[in-house]
Order: C-alpha cells, then structure tokens, then sequence
C-alpha cells in the first residue's frame, strides 16, 4: 500500500491532465526505441524500426505508444491500487510477451522527458519527484508477476 | 559509441548552457535532491534549498566540467583524471548516484530546450553522460 501525500496526489492527477495521450504517448515510445535500441527486440512485428527516421514515422509504434498510456490511466484512475490493478497486464508483460521489466523503467524514463520537454520550467523539481514516485510504483506492480 | 555528428551536437548544447551554468547546475542538483532524497546525504555540508548559492556556485562546477569535456570527448581520460582521483579518494560518492544525476540532466535539458531536446540529441546525450559517469568511476577500485 503506497503512501501519497495530498501534494503528490494533486501533482500526479494535475500532470495527468495536461497529457494528450494522441501525442504523448507516440513520442514516448519512439524516444524509447531511438534511445535504446535493444527495445526494438519487441517491436519485429511492426515494419521497420531500424533508424530514427523509420521509428519516427511508423504508423504500428505511435498506435502502441498509445495504448500504453491509455494503460497508465489504470494506474491514475486507482492511485491506491496499483499493485491489483495490473495484475493481469504482469502476467501478460511476463508470460506472453517477455519483456525483461528493467524496460519498463526505460519507458518510464522516457515518458518523463516527454513531459519535461512539453511542460518546461512547469514540470518543477516537485511536480518531477511524485510523478516519477508515481512511475516507480507502476514499474513495480508491472514486474511483480514475474517468476 | 558517439558519431561524429552526436559529439558536435553533444558540444553545441553545453556550449549554450554554459553562460546559465549555474541555474542548469542548480536546477539539476535541485531535480536530484527532491526526486531522489538518499542522494541529499552527500550535501551535509551546504545550504541545499531552492535558490541557495551553495546549490548554484556547486550546480555551475559540475555543468562547467561537463561542458568543458564536452570540447574534446575524444579526451575525456585525460580531461577528467583530476575530477577522478577526486570522487575515488577524497568524495567516494557511490557510483550508482552518477546515473540519476545523469537522468535529472536530462530532464533539465528537456525542460530549458523543448522540441529541439529530440530523440536523437537525447540519445547523444545519454551516451556522453554515461560514459562520463563510467570515467569518473574508473579510479575508485
């Protein structure tokens, strides 16, 4: 059971709400396969995503980039719950997909400076730290299948 | 591995940041403290609160010596060998705390730059701080 402040919460739920998940969730992703390409390992099935400029303009990986953040809404939606909430996609994650869970992390990471680039001197060193807190827990609940 | 191209893209960002060094450096320092509290332990010794000239004057040390490098990456063995016997002997800050300074970087980065902190230059980026992380290890074992 994760402990939110009353200003992390706000901060989360605000953050939350500046994201158009149309946009950010593409740029996310991309920036994940460009910055550290051994995450293309899970992507053969998408067409080429073998430069910056394929990664870029390719239709299959902006359509998943949104559909993992409209999975990270899960986690806004039931901040006290994380942990059952995904459930179901750990198992997924680690039995049907095998992704190694350090990647999440890396996506995670990603998507942060997304936002820092979107949002600028507003994503305040305060606003960064329980959003990434935020991530930590969903990285945590997304591994914690895993056997 | 750095192209040629990600190191001159590498020295044209530093090259800009170092007239604000001490905000970046602030603001990074800042980014760190808050997000990742156990690294506050290495700064006992100073004022760490927003805007403290502690927080700036040490903020502008670390950005200026990493711009510096950032001239000659071809170098950095040399440019840095002060730096590393420094962190192995006298600082002993544990070598996992570089990568999330490193990530606090680049958030700075992308915050000040926007749009222009791409993938592409954010790749660079990542390369060159972590094999400055990885050098400033070298001395401690």
């Amino acid at each position: 059971m994760v402990d939110w402040t009353f200003e992390e919460r706000k901060h989360i739920i605000e953050t939350w709400g500046k994201i158009n998940v149309k946009v950010v969730g593409p740029l996310a992703l991309r920036r994940c396969l460009i910055v550290y390409p051994w995450t293309q390992r899970y992507f053969g099935t998408f067409g080429d995503v073998n430069s910056a400029a394929a990664i870029m303009g390719n239709k299959k990986v902006a359509k998943h980039g949104i559909t993992v953040l409209n999975g990270l809404e899960r986690a806004v939606q039931n901040m006290d719950d994380i942990k059952n909430t995904y459930a179901e996609l750990s198992v997924l994650h680690s039995e049907k997909l095998h992704v190694d869970p350090d990647n999440f992390r890396l996506l995670g990471d990603c998507l942060t400076i997304v936002l820092a680039s979107q949002m600028g001197r507003a994503f305040t060193p305060d606003i960064q730290a329980a959003w990434q807190k935020f991530l930590t827990v969903v990285v945590s609940a997304l591994g914690r299948q895993y056997h | 591995m750095l192209t040629k191209h990600e190191k001159e893209l590498i020295a044209k960002i530093w090259d800009k940041m170092i007239p604000v060094a001490s905000d970046i450096g602030a603001e990074c320092l800042l980014r760190m403290m808050t997000t990742f509290p156990g690294t506050k332990t290495y700064f006992a010794h100073l004022d760490i609160r927003p805007g403290s000239p502690h927080l700036r004057s040490h903020g502008k040390k670390i950005v200026l010596a990493i711009a510096e490098c950032s001239k000659d990456i071809s170098s950095m063995m040399v440019t840095l060998a002060p730096l590393q016997t420094l962190h192995a002997y006298k600082l002993r800050i544990d070598p996992c705390n570089f990568k999330l300074l490193c990530h606090c970087i680049l958030v700075t980065l992308a915050a000040h730059m926007g749009d222009e902190f791409d993938p592409v230059a954010h790749a660079a980026m990542d390369k060159y701080l972590s094999a400055f992380a990885a050098v400033l290890a070298e001395k401690y074992r």
